[in-house]
């Protein structure tokens, strides 16, 4: 069993190590605000996140990670570039798996930068896979980015690709999505019935409840728009399909994709940022020809990498969460910026499923 | 000691069980004052009658407080996380039958499936700057259910009685919440979603999984079993 201070000593030392690589070291506070965290996950959070409250600030949370403080401060008052560290406890609520650890040390590298997104991103994995070395971790990438260049460039209407751009992140929702912009599954009967009468439909019973008439009627305008416009074409469908199945080496898989890229051509300028992190991975030093790249990487985490997804497996414990994680979030530091926004992009390491991997090998 | 067997303490549902009891040759009975939860059982020697909340006794079978206790499956689903390790479920009872649903608002007639939900859940955030809020008092089967349905931009609000009315009051947009009949719903301008219930429930007799047993509760329970499943 593994002792705290064991795994204090080890993320102090870690921490150490990148505020050598130029981290400024941060320490946000156990409690988090709830209001922010809900809005941004929604009412998954609860079921994820330990929540309390008292009378006077409210529902708070027990930080489920330092992402979220961590950008919120550095809109705040953070200067340009920058790059952060911080190390401690998060806490995640179990409820179904009582082997997985609620309580858990993170060691974490954030960077801050307009400038070279590449290089960014390049130099948290470099980070991340230096830390871990020795461990004989499988390291798995991928690029949310590039799946929703793919939605974006796909042809059908704005308000079909918000829908499905709204669910990159819940795989079957988007699957269901899919069918049903392209024709595969049939118009529900009570959607049908809906659509088959003309003129103004509401104002028949009493309007209960904060949504309007108005509202109401918005919709259906809009379904009925929905339903004249054509469905995704066979061969979108189908190069899409094939792009989220892409899992190959790093210079196959771009391989895979420039060939895919032909039925859509709005994903080119996403591999070609993909070309230009591999080349500064490969600068620091990352096997990248050995790399495996993975399209639908990182779509089941939480609802925030946008870019670049990574994260270390050990091969010999599939049991064991990754050790080591992280991706890119512009998107985040957007909603959260109130206006303001910079690329970011992070990786956190976990000090105490190091050290149980390195027990067990000695 | 004796084996514990934990009932509903009030109500319809009290006076069913009784009688479901009563019909496999189990008599149970209240002590004269109606005041005092207390009360026994004849038919089977070294029982225990416990009397509860319905909404307690899941809690005390995980706790290991009562051997057998009597509640909907609703409360055992929502209230004991992998309630199949803690509990066993013995008998379904054939009374109390009620579905965990979802309701909109009748003037809601583009809204029939799951679908239509979070589409209208993610134009309403849009639009009034807050999530779409569900009343219930089942936050994690409700929760559950909606998450693997793939509905975002919603949020649960809290609920312990009246829920039908926090439509019409502006404290939510809709509801989760019990229904046999439908007929509250119906007066407060509510449909139900054509999305399946999140739940069917009923009343169920069940064994608590971690109480500990002595050789004289495991001799009562074996006759009480039998006596219920009719093989005494």
């Amino acid at each position: 069993m593994l002792n705290s201070s064991e795994i204090r000593a080890r993320a102090a030392k870690l921490q150490a190590g990148f505020e050598e690589a130029g981290a400024l070291v941060v320490d946000p506070p156990l409690l988090q605000p709830a209001g922010l965290l809900l809005d941004l996950y929604g009412e998954d959070i609860r079921a994820r996140a330990y929540v309390t409250s008292d009378g006077l600030r409210g529902e708070q949370m027990l930080r489920p990670d330092f992402t979220v403080p961590v950008v919120q401060m550095h809109m705040h008052e953070g200067a340009e570039p920058a790059r952060y560290t911080y190390a401690g406890e998060v806490f995640r609520r179990q409820e179904q798996d009582p082997d997985r650890a609620n309580e858990y040390v993170q060691v974490g590298y954030e960077i801050f930068d307009r400038d070279n997104s590449s290089a960014a991103d390049a130099e948290v994995f470099a980070l991340m896979a230096k830390a871990v070395s020795g461990l004989n971790l499988r390291a798995a990438t991928g690029d949310i980015g590039i799946l929703m260049a793919a939605v974006l460039g796909l042809n059908t209407s704005d308000r079909r690709k918000a829908a499905l751009m709204r669910h990159i992140w819940r795989p079957r929702r988007f699957r269901a999505l899919l069918d049903r912009f392209s024709g595969r599954t049939p118009v529900p009967a009570a959607r049908q019935a809906l659509l088959s009468t003309d003129g103004a439909l509401t104002g028949a019973g009493p309007e209960v409840g904060k949504r309007s008439r108005s509202e109401i009627d918005e919709r259906i305008e809009a379904l009925r728009a929905d339903a004249t416009s054509a469905v995704i074409a066979e061969n979108e469908l189908l190069a899409l399909e094939a792009l989220m199945s892409v899992r190959e080496t790093v210079p196959y898989a771009l391989e895979q994709m420039r060939d895919i890229a032909v039925d859509l051509p709005a994903i080119s300028p996403a591999l070609n940022r993909l070309e230009t992190r591999s080349a500064a991975l490969a600068a620091r030093g990352v096997d990248v020809e050995n790399l495996d790249f993975e399209a639908s990487y990182g779509r089941t985490s939480m609802e925030y990498y946008d870019g670049f997804v990574f994260g270390f497996y050990a091969e010999t414990r599939p049991d064991l969460p990754p050790i080591a994680s992280g991706g890119r979030y512009d998107a985040l530091t957007r909603q959260l910026g109130q206006g303001a926004e910079i690329p970011a992009v992070g990786g956190v390491l976990r000090p105490d499923l190091m050290l149980i991997l390195e027990e067990a090998s000695s | 000691m004796s084996l514990k067997l934990g009932v509903p303490s009030k109500g319809r549902l009290m006076e069913k069980t009784f009688k479901w009891f009563e019909k496999r040759g189990v008599t149970l009975s209240r002590s004269a004052s109606d005041r005092e939860y207390a009360g026994h059982v004849d038919g089977v020697e070294g029982v225990d009658l416990v009397l509860l909340s319905a909404g307690e006794i899941p809690r005390e079978l995980a706790a290991g407080r009562i051997h057998l206790g009597v509640t909907g499956t609703d409360l055992v689903h929502e209230k004991l996380p992998r309630w199949e390790q803690q509990v066993e479920q013995i008998e379904v009872m054939g009374f109390g039958q009620a579905d965990l649903i979802l309701a909109v608002p009748q003037s809601w007639i583009d809204v029939d499936t799951l679908d239509d939900l979070d589409a209208v859940a993610a134009a309403f955030r849009k639009r009034h700057g807050h999530r779409l809020r569900i009343a219930t008092k089942y936050h994690r089967l409700v929760r559950e259910f909606l998450t693997d349905g793939g509905v975002a931009d919603y949020q649960l609000v809290d609920s312990q009685g009246a829920t039908e009315g926090t439509v019409k009051n502006e404290t939510a947009e809709m509801v989760a919440d019990i229904t046999s009949t439908g007929e509250t719903l119906r007066a407060n301008h509510l449909k139900i979603l054509n999305a399946g219930p999140v739940l069917k429930s009923q009343a169920t007799l069940w064994r608590s999984r971690v109480a500990a047993v002595s050789a004289e509760e495991k001799l009562a329970l074996k006759q009480m079993l039998a006596l219920l499943r009719g093989e005494a």
